[in-house]
């Protein structure tokens, strides 16, 4: 584990190859390198750095930073369960103990079958819809505790496995930039002309 | 659609309101590119090709198209902010949606990419930009995924790209994706994280995004919803969207109203015009406090915005009437707190919200936002006591120095301080981890005056 | 001592259209435009509280501590002064109650997570955060909550230690890491309150310059190895000097207690190291402690030595000198000493008609390099072109490497690099150009008149900065490459970068070669029976010379060998008398550094043993060899320094009080070197040798530090991974290589950065020696790679 794929080597050089600088890249390849392994592995974390041209201690200085990297292996389904103002006016911590109830262990950790993790998640933009959760990134509204009990069913007997894929993988659709319509990145410094449509004019 | 909202658009109620932004949203593909265009999709773009670059940024700038991120400012006078002849420029979309009680950039990207991708593509025309970078929140698959859609639609179609539809503009735009920090919002740090950096505000001067941006190169930052404007606006010119609104404040704006209230949603309302008191009991809106209680209190402008009470319901969405108020618009999130809210406990869950948020670049944020956070938390617990009170005002004073922004209040006599507040930080976090605490403390005193230990004065009496 | 005035004129200046006038606290301040409040402030004493700012690295604005009232459009503003450029007529309050407020509180909540454990921390005593919580703090904390915990401390690399706790997140440290060292080994990880420094699991912070972190760390959290609990800091007394440990010459203080050193600082002197020193320079200090250091006289019997009297020692030294035939006399070294001790030692040599000197060990270039105009390491940075024809500058000078980094990263420079292998500066080079060792000097030409490279030397000034970059080849090839781009670029300078710490000042003041008898030229006299007296003055030619095997033949030939050293090394063990010598840190005197800079060098503790300076020793022989001395003093010395030595001026007795010190212009005499090279063509051999230094190698000063004795690596051939295959082996197995002198055995390692063809083996590592296969007389060196 896990330096990345001959298959994700490509496509980081293809995401690299979108900016102007590699190092831009960093957190699109991190999000490859947790797709890839279900976590952000250290081998990744230093493969990403020879890729970005930075230190490997550059690259966990980012990755650390953010949320949603993981250094080490979470449950398959990661349960967000939103804590912060809205959610909790209409009932999230209520929604956070029946989870923990019902799965047995603590927000903050994982069930010993690897299936599960639960996080207590800050404002996920959904707040007219409180409480609100999100299943690896995937939300669910307005959600009571009996349908919590019945999503972790659904979950656990695989029946969302379609809608909602493992953790690592947020989006399952990527941009693809076609080369014959790709302007291209260039280095801010080797930019030494206007852009073409200002005509010579300057922008206001 | 007064009565109901659409499965596909959770939360969203249209009425008989203008809709400047959210006119796709009854339409179940709205994201589609073939919906797009049978909607007059890139008809802005097109007409805006058809003149000079720099009169479409007149047409904005004359519109006064406000920024919807938070800070209210407009749009054509920041894109003038660039230096003169410094290339290349770029714009990056802060679609970082994730401040407290706002919802409302997940659904217009969710909903509808094409228009904020028409509206990418008019200003970076307009402006002279030459790459564009749309930073999606990290947590939001499902933006990501129709915006990542809508972007290879409209490449293949000649939308994006070199020599977009036959003229001598080109851009390409560039899906990229954040991985959760919420300060990443702020557009220094989004900078910094598009960079690849850890998201750390830069210090404004001398990092100020439209002269030192994006690798150092003037830059724009722009959120979702004001970019989303911009096909309307040149599609139906600059009297028309004069035409809503104020003067001052142009047009109309997203505004999510969550809590207690009988139907919390989002709503296109008008500009300047529209009150909280429409806002919190019309019946094309949320229909009044849940079970019929009274109001307590009200977030106006997101978890970073003072309190208010029913004292300033009447005040209209417009910023220069809600800041000397003591409070702000802010990102158009308004959360309702109804008699019977834990005044304390709702303070701690933004409180919370912002020092787990800090960055921990400054020391005040860094250190004072978890010292509140602390004090806080055992305040609600039961475990605080008086001084702990003085206390919280004491890290304020060290976070933000002199009077803080609140709004008046009669029953307690006191006066407002006008928004905004001075700070020792370098961005807005760390002031936004005080402000729900302060406010909650000013407004409610009582409530914690009966959660702490107070501290017996015992009377030592001589025995003789 | 006296001082000297430095008023050169009285005319009233023009109006400096970059100056500015602000108020601080009602005085009238004059700062110049893009100058920062708090270096404003700094100028004239008002001091503002802080942790982040450091005027030698880019302002972060993150502590807050320094926050000031600046008089705006709206009334009074606060401001961070280490972001805030002064501007004119601007007004600045530092001491109004709002300042007050806003620094007590930044204080407080700094110590909140801060543990109180000052009296077991080393920097208790000297730490900025002790330190302004007393003068700017409100002398209590209000925080009653748990503080954070980390594990502590944890060692991030050989040398450094890191007690998160302690940390305040001043990114002084990473910032250094990162901007100044080129380094980035340590960032901030995690976020908020839980924002920590931390390397990468597994790789160190590993940086020739992680010493620096500790010094700039304001509060106990970077603590290094040699100096921790081994004192208090008002126990320790300190003398501004200069470091010789190469010819850099950056400004220390020198720190001792109870007349032992435990520690090195560096100081800002502006034109040279700014504040930085490399870990060697700033750890090396332990050697000089040592147990192993030579303490009295010994003299030979049979196989081993006696310990003799000074007096029975120098006599029987004087006895041989005198009984010595002409011209047989034969003095190798000096360039570890002070100019004083190299002077009169040039003294004695000239008295005695001891014509063969020198003080390199073939390990250098010509003194002609010093003929052509010279540069500073200022005007090598200041602008324009820096052609490099020399060692890896990261490895064998490295502050200077991080003077040239510097000025890259601010554009204010372009480096071309023309060497056999990349260096520590090839990812900054505008051109870096690989030529095999002994064709560069042909290839110039052809590539200075490339349509870029010329426009580009002919946009501004040229500097050659020149040294030896491959112990295994000529010194001639490098002198012939700088002659062909002056050829090209007639007004260049040359920075020569010789890097024995006083290597410019022995040569210049009495110990450079004569009539071409140079170090090679003596050893090989020496091994032909012509030499019946070799003085080794601080100089060890089997440790040094490349042709390990002229060095032995050298010492062997001499009829009577005497050492003057610190330490028993390699060659002062073959010598007849050795003689203790006082070590750097133990006499005083002044130092010349690369460019010509002549600084003070200070006595701090009293020398081990019976141990001498150099220049008492040479004022001894000549008394006892009846030559007229005259020197009692440094400054008898010195006064005569400067009448002797054209160019020297008055310089000696006035440097010792000036921090920057003065360049000279000293030209030592010019040892027509006979060879000219030849560009080689490469024989049936495969691969050309390099030979080069790395900064931790087996050195005397080194292996007697105990903190850096274990940085000196196994010895290896470094070749491309292609040659690997070529060769026939895999990474890490043992390989003979050999030519027709010799034959060794070495693990071989695969390096990218080294181009096929070529074999780079670091100079004097742990393992076989690869000098048996260098011969001087041989311009390059080419070996034979086999899989065994």
């Amino acid at each position: 584990m896990a330096r990345l794929t001959e298959e994700n080597i490509r496509l980081a050089r293809e995401i690299i190859g979108r900016y102007p600088k590699a190092r831009s890249a960093t957190i699109p390849l991190l999000h490859l390198a947790q797709e890839q392994d279900g976590y952000v592995t250290n081998e990744a974390m230093s493969h990403i750095g020879e890729l970005v041209g930075a230190s490997s201690a550059e690259v966990f200085g980012t990755a650390s930073f953010y949320e949603m990297f993981k250094f080490e292996p979470v449950g398959k389904y990661l349960i967000n369960i939103c804590g912060t103002m809205s959610c909790a006016l209409m009932g999230s911590e209520e929604l956070m103990h029946q989870a923990e109830e019902r799965l047995g262990i603590k927000m903050g950790s994982t069930t010993p079958d690897g299936k599960f993790t639960l996080e207590h998640a800050e404002c996920q933009a959904a707040c007219t819809e409180a409480p609100c959760l999100q299943v690896n990134y995937r939300y669910r509204y307005r959600v009571t505790p009996d349908e919590l009990d019945a999503l972790i069913d659904d979950l656990a007997a695989g029946n969302l496995s379609s809608e909602i894929p493992a953790h690592g993988t947020v989006a399952v659709v990527r941009q693809h930039i076609p080369a014959d319509r790709a302007v291209g990145a260039i280095a801010p410094e080797l930019v030494t002309e206007n852009p073409a449509w200002l005509d010579g004019k300057a922008a206001l | 659609m007064t009565g109901g909202t659409w499965k596909h658009a959770p939360g969203f109620y249209a009425g008989d309101r203008p809709q400047v932004v959210t006119s796709r949203f009854q339409y179940e593909d709205s994201y589609t590119l073939e919906r797009y265009l049978a909607t007059d999709g890139y008809k802005g773009l097109r007409s805006a090709l058809a003149r000079p670059a720099n009169e479409i940024h007149d047409e904005v700038r004359s519109a006064t198209v406000l920024g919807r991120g938070g800070a209210g400012f407009p749009a054509g006078t920041k894109w003038g902010l660039m230096p003169q002849e410094v290339w290349p420029r770029y714009l990056v979309v802060n679609g970082d949606e994730s401040e407290p009680g706002t919802y409302k950039d997940r659904l217009l990207m969710e909903r509808d990419p094409h228009q904020l991708i028409e509206g990418c593509l008019i200003a970076s025309y307009a402006a002279g930009l030459s790459q564009c970078f749309l930073y999606i929140r990290g947590e939001m698959a499902l933006a990501q995924e129709r915006i990542a859609a809508a972007l290879n639609e409209a490449y293949a179609a000649g939308y994006i790209g070199k020599n977009i539809l036959g003229s001598k503009f080109s851009l390409d735009i560039v899906l990229h994706w954040g991985a959760g920090a919420y300060v990443v919002g702020e557009e220094t740090a989004l900078i910094e994280s598009l960079e690849g950096n850890r998201g750390m505000p830069r210090l404004k001067p001398p990092y100020f995004p439209a002269a030192n941006g994006l690798y150092g190169q003037p830059t724009i930052v722009n959120n979702v919803e004001t970019l989303a404007n911009l096909p309307w606006l040149l599609n139906n010119g600059t009297a028309a969207y004069t035409a809503i609104g104020t003067a001052t404040s142009p047009g109309t704006r997203m505004v999510a109203v969550s809590g207690h209230v009988n139907r919390p949603g989002v709503f296109e309302i008008i500009n300047g015009i529209t009150t909280f008191r429409d806002l919190l009991y019309g019946d094309e809106f949320c229909q009044g406090i849940r079970n019929g209680n009274g109001l307590k209190a009200f977030v106006p402008g997101g978890g970073s915005a003072p309190w208010f009470t029913s004292d300033q319901l009447d005040l209209p969405f417009e910023a220069s009437q809600v800041g000397p108020a003591g409070s702000m618009l802010g990102s158009g999130a308004v959360m309702v707190m109804d008699s019977t809210t834990d005044i304390p406990h709702a303070a701690l869950t933004l409180t919370r919200f912002y020092a787990h948020e800090s960055c921990g670049k400054c020391t005040p944020c860094r250190e004072g936002g978890t010292w509140l956070e602390r004090i806080l938390s055992r305040v609600v617990d039961g475990k605080g006591t008086d001084a702990d009170l003085d206390q919280i005002f004491e890290v304020g004073e060290s976070i933000c120095p002199g009077a803080f922004p609140h709004a008046s209040n009669e029953k307690l006599g006191i006066a407002a301080v006008p928004f905004p507040y001075r700070m020792n930080t370098i961005c807005f976090v760390g002031p936004s981890a005080y402000v729900p605490v302060h406010s909650a403390l000013t407004l409610f005193r009582s409530e914690f005056d009966a959660r702490i230990v107070k501290r017996t004065m015992i009377k030592v009496t001589a025995v003789a | 001592m006296t001082t000297i005035d430095t008023t050169e004129t009285n005319d009233v200046p023009p109006k400096d259209p970059n100056a500015v006038s602000i108020t601080i606290n009602g005085r009238t301040v004059e700062a110049r435009k893009g100058d920062l409040i708090i270096a404003a402030a700094d100028s004239v004493d008002e001091y503002i509280p802080r942790f982040c700012y450091h005027p030698r690295m880019s302002s972060v604005g993150m502590c807050r501590q320094c926050m000031v009232e600046v008089e705006g459009p709206r009334g009074p503003m606060m401001v961070v002064s280490c972001m805030t450029p002064v501007a004119e007529g601007q007004i600045v309050r530092t001491d109004t109650p709002q300042v007050k407020r806003a620094q007590e509180g930044m204080i407080e909540l700094l110590l909140a997570n801060h543990p109180l454990d000052c009296p077991v921390c080393d920097k208790g005593g000297e730490c900025p955060l002790q330190d302004q919580a007393f003068s700017h703090g409100a002398g209590e904390s209000r925080f009653v909550e748990e503080k954070r915990h980390y594990e502590k401390p944890i060692p991030i690399s050989d040398l450094v230690f890191l007690d998160r706790e302690r940390c305040i997140l001043c990114d002084r440290c990473t910032r250094f890491a990162d901007e100044v060292a080129g380094d980035p080994l340590i960032s901030f990880t995690q976020r908020g309150n839980n924002t920590q420094i931390m390397t990468f699991p597994d790789e160190p912070f590993a940086s020739y310059f992680s010493g620096n972190t500790v010094q700039i760390c304001p509060v106990g959290a970077l603590t290094a190895s040699p100096y921790r609990f081994k004192a208090r800091p008002w126990d320790l007394e300190q003398r501004e000097s200069t470091c010789t440990t190469c010819s850099v010459g950056c400004r220390t203080v020198v720190q001792s207690s109870r007349d032992e050193l435990l520690r090195y600082q560096g100081v800002d002197s502006d034109p040279v190291n700014w504040g930085w020193l490399c870990d060697k320079g700033r750890f090396n200090f332990q050697s000089t402690n040592s147990e192993d250091r030579l303490s009295t006289p010994q003299i030979k019997s049979g196989d081993s030595f006696v310990t003799s009297s000074w007096s029975d020692a120098l006599e029987s030294v004087a006895r041989v000198i005198r009984h010595s035939r002409e011209g047989s006399v034969a003095i190798l070294g000096g360039a570890r000493g002070t100019n004083e001790d190299a002077f009169v030692w040039g003294a004695l040599a000239d008295a005695a008609g001891i014509t063969m000197r020198d003080a390199q060990l073939d390990d250098g270039l010509p003194a002609s390099v010093f003929s052509h105009p010279q540069a500073t390491i200022d005007s090598a940075c200041a602008g324009g072109t820096v052609i490099l024809l020399a060692p890896d500058i990261k490895e064998e000078l490295p502050v200077l490497y991080l003077r040239l980094r510097d000025a890259v990263q601010k554009k204010r420079i372009r480096l071309i690099e023309i060497s056999s292998h990349e260096t520590g500066l090839t990812k900054y080079a505008w051109k870096s150009i690989r030529a095999e060792s002994g064709t560069a000097a042909a290839a110039m030409p052809a590539l200075l008149a490339q349509a870029d490279i010329a426009a580009q030397l002919a946009s501004g000034p040229v500097v050659i900065v020149a040294g030896r970059p491959n112990l295994a080849e000529s010194a001639s090839h490098t002198m012939d490459a700088v002659d062909a781009v002056l050829a090209v670029a007639p007004s260049a300078s040359v920075l020569p970068v010789l890097r024995r710490g006083n290597v410019r000042g022995a040569l210049s003041l009495g110990l450079g070669p004569r009539n071409g008898n140079d170090a090679a030229a003596i050893l090989n006299a020496s091994a032909k029976g012509n030499v019946d007296c070799l003085i080794l003055l601080g100089a060890d030619p089997l440790s040094d010379i490349a042709d390990v095997d002229l060095a032995r033949r050298g010492i062997a030939g001499a009829k009577f060998v005497v050492a003057i050293d610190t330490f028993l090394t390699a060659s002062a063990s073959h010598a007849d008398v050795v003689l203790p010598a006082a070590a750097y840190g133990e006499k005083d005197g002044t130092t010349m550094n690369l460019e010509g800079r002549v600084t003070s060098v200070v006595q701090k503790i009293t020398p081990h043993g019976t141990s001498r300076a150099d220049w008492i020793i040479a004022v001894e022989l000549m008394t006892l060899l009846g030559h007229e001395s005259n020197f009692t003093t440094l400054s008898d010395i010195q006064d005569a320094m400067s009448a002797a030595v054209p160019g020297f001026g008055s310089t000696t007795t006035t440097v010792a009080i000036k921090r920057d010190g003065i360049v000279v212009s000293v030209t030592p005499p010019s040892s027509t070197s006979a060879s000219t090279s030849v560009a080689a063509p490469r024989n049936s051999y495969e691969f050309r040798l390099d030979l080069s230094r790395k900064l931790f190698d087996r050195a005397i000063g080194t292996i007697t530090s105990p903190s850096l004795a274990n940085l000196a690596t196994e010895a290896n051939v470094f070749i491309h991974p292609l040659d690997l295959d070529r060769v026939g082996t895999a990474e890490g197995t043992n390989v003979r290589v050999s030519n027709s002198h010799s034959s060794i055995v070495l693990p071989v390692r695969a390096l990218s950065s080294i181009p096929r063809g070529t074999a780079w083996v670091p100079f004097n590592q742990i393992g076989a020696d690869v000098r048996e296969l260098v011969r001087r007389n041989e311009s390059i060196t080419d070996v034979r790679i086999e899989s065994m």
